[in-house]
C-alpha cells in the first residue's frame, strides 16, 4: 500500500518561517528582559528586581488580579446557571436569547467599550474599579455560557429525570448530579474569563477611573515614556502567567471531578 | 392495582397524544404497552412516572390518587431507554443513589446495594464507572438502581431497544425471571410485538393515542379486536376488498373471501388477515384442474377460502420456508411451508393456490384514511 503523501519540504519551510516571524518579537522581548549592557552583554535579573520593587506596578497587578477574580467568579456563577436554565427551559425564545448572549462575541470591542462608557455616564456611575469589574463581567459572561452550554449539550439530560425518579429534590439533583458533571466546564469557563480579563486593555481603558488602572493600562502608560528593559521584564512575567493559565485550562478539560454526596 | 382513568394528554398545539385512556394493571403483573413509535405509549408511561402531567384524567394506586403527587414521592421507579446512569458515579454509587436520598442507614444501604447488584450479577463491577460498561451491563445496572428501592411498580421504557439482537434475547429471559422472582408489577413499553408476546402476562396495544385492545398474548394473537391489532400483532398476510355482508368481502377480481373472526360493515373497504402458518398451498397443474375464467369458484357454504397467486419471493428460515404470494396489485399473502412440503418444488414466478379456512380468517373494515 502506498503511504500517504508527505507535505513537501518547502511547506514546512514556510510554516517555520511564519512562526519564526510571528514569535520573533516575543523572543526578543524575553531575551532583552534578562540582558544588560555594561562593557559587554551580561545575563541579569536586575530588571525583574526593578519590577518587583515598583510599588505602582505591584498595585496595578493587585488591581488586575482583583478585577480578574471578581469578574470571572461572578460571570462563572451567572453564566453557568444561565446555561443550566437555558438547557432546561421550554421557553420558546430560548434560541433568540442564546443568540443574543453570543452577540458580544461579534460586537467590535471598541463599540462595546464605548457603549458601556456612555451607559455608565447616563446612569451617573463614577468610574472606578467596580465599573471595570462590571464591564469585564459583561464580556466574559458569554464565554462561560458557551463553555458550560457545550458541556450540557453533550449530556443526556434524562439523568435528571432518573434522579427525580429516585426521589431526589431539585436542589439535590443540582448539587449531586448536574453541578458535578459541569464542574470542569465551569472551571474552564472561569479560567477563560480570567485570562480575558487579565490582558484586556481596550474595555478597561474606557471604563477605569482615576487610580483604578490595571496592569495592561499601566504598561501602556509606562511605554509612552520609552520602552525599557523593565517593561520587557514585566511583559515576560505576564506572558509566563498567561501561558501557565492556558496549561491549567488544558488540564481542566481532561480533569475528572468525582461528585461526592 | 394501578388504575388509569380517562387519561388524555395534549402537547401544546399537537392535540391528543393520548385520547382518554383507561386501564387497570394488576399487582405482580408483567404488563406491556405495545405500539408503533408516536402512539403515546411512552407518554403514558411518563405520566405514570410523573414526568409529564396528564391534561385530564386520574391515576390511582390502590385507591390512593397518585397523579397529584410529585414523581419523587410515587412508589414507582423507572428504567430508561438509554439507561440514564450517572456518568460521574461508580456502579455502586449509582445503585445507592436512591437509598442515600432516602437516608437509609449505611449498613442496610450497603446490604441492599449488594443484593441488587448480585441479582443482576454485577457486584464484581461495583467500582467501575458507567462509561466502561457494555450496553447490556449498563442496562442491568439501571435495573439494579431501580429495584434496589423496592418499588411497587417498575416502569420500563423500551429498555432493550438499544441492545443488539443476542443481548436483547438474553435480557428478555433475565427480565422475565427477575420479575417472577421479585413479584413486582412491571409496566414495559415496547414497539417490538415479539418481545411483548414473549414477556407479558397482558398486553395493551396502543395506536394513535388510543388503547386498541388489552388482552393476554394468546388472546391478542388469536382474537385481535381491531384492524390495527390484526395488522400490528403477529405477522399476518392480508388481502383487501370490499365487504359484501358482515362476514365476507369481495376481492377486485370478484372472488369472495369469508372470515368467521371479526365483523365488517357491508359496502365499506375491508381487509382479511390470515396467519402465514394457516395458509396451505397447492400447485396448479395445467390441464389437471380446469379453471373457470373468473378464477376459482368459491363455495358459499362451509368451504375453505381459495385464492390463486403467484410466488413472488421465497426465503428459507430454518423451520420453514416463507413465501410471498402476489394475489393482485399490492395484495400479498404470506405463507409458511415446512421444508418437507417443499419437495413438490415451488419456485419463484409459479402460480399456486392458497387455501385457508374461514375459521382462521380475520376480517375488519379498513380505518378511514387507508386506501
Amino acid at each position: 500500500m502506498k503511504a500517504r503523501p508527505r507535505a513537501p519540504f518547502w511547506a514546512f519551510g514556510i510554516l517555520f518561517g511564519v512562526l519564526f516571524v510571528l514569535y520573533l518579537p516575543v523572543i526578543v522581548m524575553v531575551v532583552s528582559s534578562v540582558l544588560t549592557r555594561t562593557d559587554h552583554w551580561v545575563l541579569t535579573l536586575q530588571w525583574y528586581r526593578l519590577v518587583v520593587h515598583d510599588r505602582e506596578l505591584i498595585d496595578a497587578l493587585i488591581r488586575s488580579l482583583e478585577v480578574g477574580f471578581a469578574s470571572s467568579f461572578i460571570s462563572t456563577l451567572v453564566g453557568g446557571f444561565a446555561a443550566i436554565a437555558l438547557v432546561k427551559s421550554k421557553f420558546r425564545f430560548v434560541k433568540p436569547v442564546e443568540a443574543l448572549s453570543f452577540l458580544s462575541l461579534v460586537v467590535p470591542e471598541l463599540v462595546f467599550a464605548l457603549s458601556l462608557l456612555s451607559w455608565f455616564f447616563v446612569l451617573r456611575v463614577q468610574l472606578s474599579l467596580i465599573t471595570v469589574i462590571l464591564a469585564h463581567i459583561t464580556f466574559s459572561l458569554c464565554f462561560v455560557l458557551m463553555t458550560v452550554n457545550g458541556r450540557l449539550a453533550a449530556l443526556d439530560m434524562t439523568i435528571e429525570d432518573a434522579a427525580r425518579d429516585l426521589g431526589a429534590t431539585e436542589w439535590r439533583i443540582l448539587r449531586t448530579v448536574t453541578l458535578p458533571l459541569i464542574m470542569t466546564s465551569m472551571l474552564a469557563g472561569f479560567l477563560l474569563a480570567f485570562l480575558l480579563s487579565f490582558d484586556d486593555f481596550l474595555i478597561t481603558f474606557f471604563t477605569c477611573g482615576v487610580g483604578s488602572d490595571t496592569l495592561p493600562i499601566r504598561l501602556y502608560a509606562a511605554m509612552k515614556s520609552g520602552l525599557t528593559p523593565q517593561l520587557s521584564a514585566l511583559a515576560t512575567l505576564m506572558l509566563a502567567f498567561t501561558v501557565a493559565l492556558i496549561f491549567l485550562l488544558k488540564r481542566a478539560r481532561g480533569l475528572k471531578i468525582f461528585g461526592q454526596m | 392495582m394501578l388504575r388509569v382513568v380517562n387519561i388524555s394528554k395534549n402537547f401544546g398545539n399537537q392535540t391528543n397524544a393520548l385520547k382518554s385512556v383507561s386501564l387497570n394493571v394488576n399487582s405482580g403483573e408483567f404488563f406491556s404497552l405495545l405500539g408503533p413509535s408516536g402512539c403515546g405509549k411512552t407518554t403514558l408511561l411518563r405520566i405514570i412516572a410523573g414526568f409529564e402531567t396528564a391534561s385530564t384524567g386520574e391515576l390511582y394506586w390502590n385507591d390512593q390518587r397518585v397523579d397529584v403527587i410529585r414523581p419523587q414521592s410515587r412508589p414507582f421507579n423507572m428504567v430508561f431507554q438509554r439507561y440514564a446512569l450517572f456518568p460521574h458515579l461508580t456502579v455502586f454509587e449509582n445503585v445507592a443513589f436512591g437509598l442515600r436520598v432516602k437516608r437509609v442507614d449505611t449498613r442496610s444501604m450497603k446490604d441492599r446495594v449488594e443484593n441488587a447488584l448480585n441479582l443482576v450479577g454485577l457486584w464484581s463491577q461495583r467500582d467501575r464507572l458507567p462509561e466502561t460498561l457494555s450496553g447490556g451491563q449498563a442496562q442491568r445496572i439501571a435495573l439494579a438502581r431501580a429495584i434496589v428501592n423496592e418499588p411497587k411498580i417498575l416502569l420500563l421504557d423500551e429498555p432493550l431497544s438499544a441492545l443488539d439482537q443476542k443481548m436483547r434475547e438474553y435480557m428478555q429471559t433475565e427480565l422475565r425471571e427477575l420479575q417472577q422472582r421479585l413479584g413486582i408489577t412491571f409496566i414495559f413499553v415496547t414497539h417490538d410485538q415479539e418481545e411483548a408476546l414473549a414477556l407479558s402476562d397482558r398486553i395493551g396495544v396502543m395506536n394513535d393515542g388510543n388503547l386498541e385492545q388489552v388482552a393476554t398474548p394468546e388472546e391478542l394473537y388469536e382474537r385481535p379486536n381491531t384492524h390495527f391489532v390484526a395488522h400490528f400483532v403477529g405477522s399476518m398476510g392480508s388481502i383487501r376488498g370490499s365487504a359484501v355482508d358482515h362476514q365476507s368481502l369481495q376481492l377486485p377480481n370478484g372472488q369472495v373471501i369469508r372470515g368467521n373472526l371479526g365483523r365488517v360493515e357491508p359496502g365499506l373497504t375491508a381487509e382479511a388477515f390470515i396467519r402465514p402458518e394457516k395458509v396451505r398451498l397447492s400447485k396448479i397443474v395445467v390441464g389437471a384442474t380446469k379453471l373457470s375464467g373468473d378464477g376459482l369458484r368459491f363455495d358459499r357454504g362451509e368451504g375453505v377460502n381459495k385464492v390463486r397467486g403467484k410466488v413472488l419471493n421465497m426465503a428459507f428460515k430454518g423451520l420453514h420456508y416463507e413465501l410471498h404470494l402476489g394475489i393482485g396489485p399490492d395484495q400479498r399473502l404470506r405463507a409458511l411451508v415446512p421444508p418437507e412440503k417443499m419437495k413438490f418444488g415451488i419456485s419463484i414466478g409459479e402460480s399456486v393456490t392458497a387455501q385457508f379456512s374461514p375459521t382462521d380468517t380475520f376480517i375488519f373494515n379498513c380505518p378511514s384514511g387507508m386506501a
